[in-house]
């Protein structure tokens, strides 16, 4: 079953930002939603995870034939679904061990007591979930995000999304601001989640990801709507011309109005 | 959550949920109200039989009440209307010293804080004010065979003359403000305790304050002398159940640390929302003395409440933690007040307050560092959480630095919680109240680590209960 995105219209800031969006993530693969900035891919990330920042006009968002339009956020991940952050707040007072349990915690549908530790393994799975994306074990007992460069805070966000264990992931651009070491991780994680049958939807305004791990699908998104969609190809036209050209090709307006 | 937390919780349970048994009656109650006026400070008096010395001191109290203004900053208070509340209501009830021989519906009120059980399992000994009077005081053999005296406030006056003379009212006159003079004219309950030299108690002792009813004051005066070298912990608690109009609470505490003694008194007020609560709370630090504060407000409608300590010795210290939280349309006026007079002395305040849908909290600190206070340091840090765009939180710290060589340090912080912050808790799976919780506990994390173990755990749980209602209290 997959999670679906269908004929969405939505608002952001009092913009009108998505004009009718429809798309599929389907079990086990990955999505790259590529487009330029200001195309509406951070407002799709967000109406599907259940932003109260964006207001849902038209359409609807299926999670495994769920209409799971009216579920605020926190339902839509116990579901399965999990939007990892472009750029992540500073949460004060909270250590990332505290937020990993809690989530673990819900996930699994222990809500009774928020923070009890049932499973004494959570802190070995913890202490893995970091090493993987590169971190040290002091992490978890940071406050959440608070003066992580832009790396760690992706790297945590990869390391959360490990905990939680979803099978839907938003990746609302996973390599920005990341060196050379940070692409990699990425990549190996998203190839490493694919493996083990999750399914990603990697936004991206760039295809040097794609060099780590490959898109099973590619789909164009420009002025909130989805312009184009196939394979491997249509990275390597954007690599080689650009999203100008590729607007012109399609004939269609790029962004920036 | 364990049976023990759950216990601890019941005897601070939000107000809403507390209600008074089924057959309650105050129909035999004895009480006095009306105008404040000589003729009713008098006939207080009488109905305690008291020594000529302290209605004398009653009286005085009295005519500084009826000359001092009402202090222009108290907001908040328009409902209050001192002549036609209750002064003085004494239950159908004498002192027991057994929780048995408590009339049956104040006991039930008594079971249901779950006070027989903390009483049992951590306490050395407790006392229980319902309306003005002391209508149980348990005490445990510890006390008695290190010669602790611990008695209603009344009895000590009567058995105690002397000692109770030399520190009543000396160490928070009542001429200071128009409160304390209110509260030293129409004083009743409390309670006395003292300490003598090199005693240490390993367990806290415990005054637990219940208010039955609409339109009536409580005045309970608590005094507690540390003699040298002495060591206790004291708990306040206090509750009433949500009525149809206000009523008022004008409490006083008074402590005296002698020297090289450490006491510990922790507050966790949770009157119902319709309670007005002042409260004047001060210490005096000897030599080598230690004095700590925790002032814990939650309940209430409005409350004006700062722990104070004079250090007045060498080398005296102090720490003043005051955590409160103003959830609704609630109003704290809440700080701190450290005066130091000795060399070397050490004085530390950390506010924290968090104020949530439509909540006020205020910020009101003195520091004062007299001439000759040598080298003394005093640092004071005010945190306020800001859970919404209808709550606010106001500092007004103030300074009164007279010696060189001292050293003083403010720093203040104001942190809010966005739809961002809480978007991104609620995409890990948490409920909007859920990821508030969290960010409130973190927020306090700093004084819970700093406070006993089992206050913590009470704080701890009453933040949960108030920001996520989840994991009830069964």
């Amino acid at each position: 079953m997959p999670l679906v995105a269908e004929g969405v219209e939505a608002e952001a800031g009092g913009k009108v930002i998505l004009k009718g969006v429809t798309l599929e993530l389907r079990e086990g693969e990955v999505l790259a939603v590529m487009g330029p900035n200001g195309s509406g891919k951070t407002t799709l990330a967000n109406v599907i995870a259940g932003s109260p920042s964006v207001s849902l006009k038209k359409g609807r968002i299926l999670i495994d034939g769920e209409d799971v339009t009216e579920l605020p956020p926190e339902e839509r991940v116990l579901r399965g679904l999990m939007l990892l952050f472009q750029s992540p707040p500073e949460i004060k007072g909270v250590k990332l061990s505290t937020l990993m349990i809690a989530s673990f915690n819900k996930r699994r549908g222990l809500s009774s007591d928020l923070l009890k530790v049932t499973d004494p393994s959570i802190f070995s799975k913890m202490r893995s979930s970091l090493s993987v994306v590169g971190l040290s074990d002091e992490y978890l007992y940071r406050e959440v995000n608070v003066g992580f460069s832009g790396g760690e805070k992706k790297r945590s966000e990869l390391a959360q999304a490990m905990m939680l264990d979803p099978k839907y992931v938003i990746m609302d651009e996973p390599d920005s601001g990341l060196d050379i070491d940070g692409l990699r991780v990425v990549g190996e994680i998203i190839s490493r989640m694919k493996r083990e049958g999750k399914s990603v939807l990697l936004i991206t305004h760039y295809t040097r990801l794609f060099s780590t791990v490959k898109p099973d699908r590619i789909s164009v998104l420009m002025r909130g709507r989805i312009v184009a969609q196939g394979g491997m190809e249509i990275a390597e036209e954007i690599d080689r011309s650009g999203y100008s050209k590729l607007a012109e090709r399609l004939g269609v307006e790029l962004n920036n109005d | 959550m364990t049976e023990e937390k759950r216990e601890a919780i019941r005897r601070f349970l939000p107000s809403p949920e507390l209600k008074l048994p089924e057959g309650f009656s105050s129909s035999g109650y004895f009480i006095i109200k009306g105008k404040v006026e000589k003729s009713l400070v008098e006939e207080i008096s009488r109905a305690k039989n008291e020594p000529e010395w302290m209605l004398k001191l009653r009286l005085k109290a009295l005519e500084a009440y009826e000359r001092l203004r009402f202090p222009n900053w108290v907001v908040g208070v328009e409902e209050l209307n001192i002549d036609e509340i209750a002064h003085y209501v004494r239950p159908d009830a004498g002192l027991a010293r057994s929780w048995e021989d408590i009339p049956e519906d104040i006991r039930k009120v008594y079971e249901s804080l779950r006070l027989p059980e903390a009483e049992k399992r951590a306490l050395a000994g407790i006392s229980f004010q319902f309306e003005s009077e002391t209508v149980y005081l348990g005490i445990k053999k510890l006390l008695e065979e290190k010669k602790v005296i611990m008695l209603p406030m009344e009895e000590a006056v009567q058995r105690y003359p002397d000692i109770v003379k030399q520190y009543f009212n000396k160490i928070f006159p009542y001429a200071e403000h128009k409160f304390a003079a209110l509260h030293t004219a129409l004083w009743s309950g409390g309670v006395f305790v003292y300490v003598p030299k090199g005693v240490r108690i390993p367990q806290p002792v415990e005054a637990f304050f219940f208010m039955a009813s609409a339109l009536e004051g409580q005045f309970e005066h608590t005094l507690l002398i540390a003699d040298e070298n002495s060591e206790i912990q004291f708990i306040e608690g206090c509750s009433a159940p949500m009525y149809k109009r206000y009523s008022f609470h004008d409490g006083m505490v008074e402590i005296y640390a002698h020297r090289g003694s450490k006491v510990k008194f922790v507050t966790l007020q949770n009157w119902s929302g319709n309670v007005i609560n002042f409260n004047n709370k001060r210490a005096i630090a000897e030599d080598n003395s230690t004095v700590q504060w925790l002032e814990g407000s939650v309940g209430s409608r409005v409350s004006y409440v700062y722990p104070s300590t004079i250090l007045r010795g060498d080398n005296s210290r102090t720490s003043i933690y005051t955590v409160s939280i103003s959830n609704g349309k609630k109003l704290k006026d809440t700080g701190a007040k450290i005066i130091a007079l000795g060399k070397n002395a050490a004085g530390k305040i950390v506010s924290k307050s968090i104020s949530a849908n439509g909540g006020t909290n205020i910020y009101r600190g003195l520091v004062r560092i007299s001439k000759g206070s040598m080298n003394t340091v005093v640092s004071s840090s005010c945190d306020s959480l800001i859970l919404d765009r209808e709550s606010k939180s106001l500092t007004y710290p103030h300074n009164q630095i007279e010696e060189e060589t001292a050293s003083v340090s403010h720093e203040a912080k104001t942190g809010t919680i966005s739809e961002e912050h809480l978007f991104y808790m609620r995409s890990r799976g948490l409920t909007e109240g859920e990821a508030k919780s969290l960010m409130v506990l973190g927020f306090l994390e700093d004084v819970l680590v700093d406070i006993p173990f089992e206050m913590a755990s009470v704080l701890n749980s009453v933040v949960q209960l108030e920001f996520s209602k989840i994991g009830g209290t069964g």
